[in-house]
C-alpha cells in the first residue's frame, strides 16, 4: 500500500466513525426530546420540591403533628396525605385515597434515610431527614396497594411498610373535619 | 516481565478470595429472601453479609483487580521497569490493613450499614477508616500510573503511549476526581459523626458527596474490560483493532463524561430541584457515547478477525471468529450483556421513567448485569490471558475456561432478567424477607426461586474460576508467550497532544464539574438542611 493510499484508507476508517458517531448522537438528541416533550406536555418530573423542615421538631407542633397525619380532603377539594417515615414503620399504618382524583402525598422522616413506593404505581420517592418529599398522582384502580421503604434504614427495614387503600368515590367519606380512615375489613 | 509478577499476583489473590466468598454470602442471601429458606437467618445476619458482599465485591474485588491489572500493563505496554515499585508494595500492605481494618467491625455486626453507608444511621468509625485506608492505596497506585507514563514520554519524545497504558492512566486520573467526593464525605461528616464528635449531620449535603463518587466509581470498575475490548481482544481474534484513534477518545470520553452525571442517582430525592437534575440527565446522555462508539469499534475490529478467516457475506464473518478462545467468548458474551444492561440502563436515566423502577429489584438486576455480568467476565478473560504470563505455566486445557465463562453468563442471566421483572412489579430493594402470605408477594416467590437458581450457578462458575487459575500455578511451562497486544489497522506514529495526555481534559472535568455540581452543592453552603441526629447502630 503507497502512502497515498494508506491516508486513504484511514480517512475511510475515520468516515465510518463519524457516521456512527452521527446515528449516536441523533440517538441521544432523541431520548432527549422524549423527555423535554413529557416533562413539558403531561408533567412527567421527578419529584423535587426543595422545602426544608427540621426533623428534629416534626412532632411538635405544624403539620406533621399528629393530629395532621394520614388523609384530608381541604374546602377546595383537595386530597392531601401527610405521612411520617419513621424506623420501622409508617404512620399512619393504613392510608385511604380515592379514585380518579388527582392525590398529594407527602412524607418526611424525623430519623434516618427512608424511601417508599407503591406497587403498581409510579410513586417513587426518597425520604430524606430534613425535607419534605412531595408526590402528585392520581390512582386509577381500586383495591389494596402495598406501601414498603425501599431504602435500607435499619435492621427493621424490612418490617417497614403501610397500606394504601384506593377506594370508590362512595367509601371515600370525609368527616366533618375533613379526615378520611381506611375502611375496616 | 520486569518482575511485578509477584506483586500482580498478590493483588489478584485478595481480589479473587473476596470475590469467591461474596459469592457464597450472595447465594445464601437469595436463598434466605426466597420463599425456600424464608425462616432462616435473622435481619441482622442478613444485614451483615450484605454489608460483607458489598465491600468485597464493590471496592475488595475492584480495587485490587485494578491496581494490579495497572502495574501489569504499566511494565507491559511501556515495556519497563515500574518505577516506584517499594511504593506499590507500600500501597498493597496499605490496602490489606484497610480491608481488614474495615471486615472487623463488619464481621462483628458492628457495621451493617451496607457498602452505601447513607448517614445517618453510622457504623463503627474502623469501617469508614479502613475504607479511607483502600481509598489512600489507590491513590498511591493513581500517582504511580502517571509517574510510569510520564517516565515512558521523557525517554519517548513524541511518540504516542501505547493505548493501554493512555487508558490506564485516563482510569486513574478518573479515580482521582471520582474520590474526592467521598472522600470529603467520609473525612468531615461521617467519621466525625461515628467517632461521636458530632452528633447531627447535613443528610442532603452528605448524599450529594456520595453521589458525586457513585456513578463515576463504577467507571472505574469498567474501564479495565473496555482495555481488554481495545488493546487485547482483536490479537486475540486475530485481526487488528479498527481505529486506535477511536480508543483514546472513547477512555478521554469516559474521564469527561463520568464525573457530572452521579445526580442521575439522586432522581428521587428532595433535596435538589428539577433544574439541576435535568442538566445532569442530559450529561448522562453522553456517558453511552464512549460505550456506543466502543461497541461500533471492537464490532469492527472483530470483523476484520472474522474476514481474515474467511468469513464472507454480512454477517457470514461472525461464525469464522475463533470463539474456542476465552477472550473471544468472552467478549461476545459481554456485549450480550451490556446489550440488555444498557437497555436498563436507559430506563433508569430516564429522568421521569426512573420513578417507575428507582430502588427497586431492577436496580439491583441493572448493576449485577452490567457489573457483575458485561466487566467481571472481561477480568475472568483478562486474568485467563496474563495468568500464563504471570506464572509461566501454560492452560492445561481451555474446555474448563469455556465453560466457566459460559455458566456465568447464564448464571448471571438466569438471576438477573427475573429481577428485573420484580422490579417492575414493585418489587423493593434490600429486604431480609418476603412475607410470601402477602398476596401480591406471593406471585413473585416462583420467580425469586428461579434467580436463586442463577445464584447457585454463578457460585459453582466462580468456584470453577479459582480453580482454572490454581491450577496454572503448577503444570506444564509455558512455551512461549503469543503477543498481548493488539496492532491497530493504522499504528499511530504521532497523535496530537490532546490525545496523548489529559491536561486539557482536566480543565474539561473543572468546567464541567462546576456546572453540575457547583450549584447542588452550594446550596447546603448557603442555605444548610436542618441537621439530623446521627443513628449509631453499635
Amino acid at each position: 500500500m503507497t502512502e497515498i493510499h494508506q491516508e486513504l484508507h484511514e480517512r475511510r476508517i475515520l468516515g465510518t466513525e463519524l457516521l456512527w458517531a452521527f446515528g449516536v448522537g441523533v440517538l441521544i438528541a432523541a431520548i432527549l426530546s422524549m423527555i423535554v416533550f413529557t416533562a413539558l406536555s403531561i408533567g412527567v418530573n421527578p419529584p423535587s420540591n426543595v422545602e426544608r423542615l427540621d426533623p428534629k421538631a416534626l412532632h411538635l407542633s405544624g403539620e406533621f403533628a399528629e393530629d395532621n397525619l394520614g388523609t384530608s380532603v381541604g374546602s377546595d377539594g383537595r386530597v392531601v396525605v401527610r405521612v411520617i417515615a419513621t424506623q420501622f414503620a409508617f404512620l399512619p399504618r393504613c392510608i385511604p385515597v380515592p379514585v380518579g382524583r388527582p392525590v398529594t402525598l407527602r412524607f418526611v422522616a424525623p430519623d434516618v434515610l427512608h424511601g417508599l413506593l407503591i406497587s403498581g404505581t409510579n410513586v417513587n420517592t426518597m425520604v430524606v431527614p430534613g425535607y419534605v418529599a412531595q408526590v402528585h398522582t392520581e390512582f386509577t384502580r381500586t383495591g389494596d396497594l402495598l406501601m414498603p421503604c425501599h431504602e435500607y434504614c435499619g435492621l427493621g427495614h424490612s418490617e417497614m411498610w403501610a397500606t394504601v387503600q384506593v377506594l370508590p368515590e362512595n367509601q371515600f367519606q370525609p368527616d366533618s373535619n375533613g379526615r378520611v380512615s381506611c375502611a375496616q375489613r | 516481565m520486569h518482575s511485578v509478577k509477584r506483586l500482580c499476583l498478590a493483588h489478584f489473590w485478595v481480589a479473587f478470595a473476596f470475590f469467591a466468598a461474596a459469592c457464597a454470602i450472595g447465594t445464601w442471601q437469595m436463598w434466605v429472601r426466597s420463599p425456600l429458606g424464608a425462616s432462616v437467618g435473622t435481619p441482622g445476619q442478613y444485614y451483615m453479609l450484605v454489608t460483607a458482599h458489598g465491600v468485597a465485591l464493590a471496592f475488595v474485588l475492584t480495587t485490587f483487580f485494578i491496581m494490579g491489572f495497572g502495574y501489569f500493563v504499566a511494565t507491559t505496554a511501556l515495556d519497563r521497569q515500574l518505577p516506584g515499585k517499594a511504593w506499590a508494595w507500600g500501597a498493597y500492605w496499605l490496602a490489606v490493613v484497610g480491608v481488614v481494618v474495615a471486615f472487623a467491625p463488619i464481621m462483628n455486626g458492628q457495621a451493617s450499614v451496607l457498602y452505601t453507608f447513607y448517614p445517618p444511621l453510622t457504623g463503627s468509625a474502623w469501617f469508614y477508616i479502613g475504607l479511607v485506608l483502600l481509598v489512600v492505596a489507590s491513590w498511591i497506585w493513581a500517582v504511580l500510573m502517571m509517574v510510569a507514563m510520564t517516565a515512558w514520554k521523557r525517554e519517548n519524545p513524541g511518540r504516542p503511549v501505547p493505548l493501554a497504558m493512555f487508558a490506564t492512566v485516563a482510569n486513574a486520573v478518573m479515580w482521582l476526581w471520582t474520590t474526592v467526593g467521598v472522600a470529603v464525605q467520609l473525612l468531615f461528616q461521617v467519621i466525625p459523626a461515628a467517632l461521636g464528635l458530632v452528633h447531627t449531620i447535613d443528610v442532603g449535603l452528605s448524599r450529594t458527596l456520595f453521589s458525586w463518587t457513585l456513578h463515576a466509581i463504577v467507571y472505574f470498575w469498567l474501564i479495565p474490560a473496555y482495555i481488554a475490548f481495545y488493546t487485547m481482544v482483536p490479537r486475540a481474534a486475530g485481526g487488528r483493532l479498527y481505529s486506535d484513534t477511536m480508543g483514546r477518545l472513547t477512555f478521554i470520553l469516559f474521564l469527561v463524561y463520568s464525573l457530572p452525571v452521579g445526580l442521575h442517582h439522586l432522581l428521587m430525592d428532595p433535596e435538589h430541584g428539577n433544574a439541576t437534575k435535568f442538566i445532569q440527565v442530559v450529561l448522562t446522555a453522553f456517558v453511552s457515547v464512549p460505550t456506543l462508539l466502543t461497541i461500533f469499534t471492537i464490532t469492527a475490529s472483530l470483523e476484520i478477525a472474522g474476514r481474515l478467516r474467511g468469513g464472507r457475506g454480512p454477517f457470514g464473518w461472525i461464525a469464522t471468529l475463533p470463539w474456542d478462545r476465552p477472550m473471544v467468548l468472552a467478549t461476545g458474551l459481554s456485549f450480550v450483556m451490556l446489550g440488555f444492561g444498557g437497555f436498563g440502563g436507559l430506563i433508569n436515566m430516564g429522568y421521569g421513567m426512573n420513578a417507575m423502577v428507582h430502588n427497586t429489584s431492577w436496580v439491583t438486576a441493572h448493576f449485577h448485569l452490567i457489573f457483575g455480568g458485561s466487566v467481571v467476565i472481561m477480568y475472568f478473560a483478562i486474568c485467563y490471558e496474563i495468568w500464563p504470563r504471570l506464572t509461566g505455566r501454560e492452560h492445561p486445557t481451555l474446555s474448563l475456561l469455556r465453560l466457566q465463562l459460559w455458566s456465568w453468563f447464564v448464571g448471571m442471566m438466569v438471576m438477573t432478567l427475573p429481577w428485573h421483572w420484580l422490579g417492575l412489579q414493585g418489587q423493593w430493594r434490600r429486604v431480609a424477607n418476603f412475607n410470601y402470605a402477602d398476596p401480591i408477594i406471593a406471585g413473585w416467590g416462583p420467580w425469586v426461586i428461579v434467580s436463586l437458581i442463577g445464584g447457585i450457578i454463578l457460585l459453582a462458575s466462580a468456584l470453577l474460576f479459582l480453580r482454572n487459575l490454581a491450577v496454572l500455578h503448577r503444570g506444564a511451562v509455558l512455551a512461549v508467550a503469543r503477543p498481548l497486544y493488539a496492532i491497530a489497522v493504522h499504528p499511530p506514529q504521532r497523535v496530537p497532544a490532546v490525545l496523548n495526555s489529559f491536561g486539557l481534559w482536566n480543565v474539561l472535568v473543572l468546567v464541567l464539574m462546576l456546572v453540575a455540581y457547583g450549584l447542588p452543592i452550594a446550596q447546603f453552603l448557603i442555605e444548610p438542611s436542618p441537621s439530623a441526629i446521627v443513628h449509631r447502630m453499635r
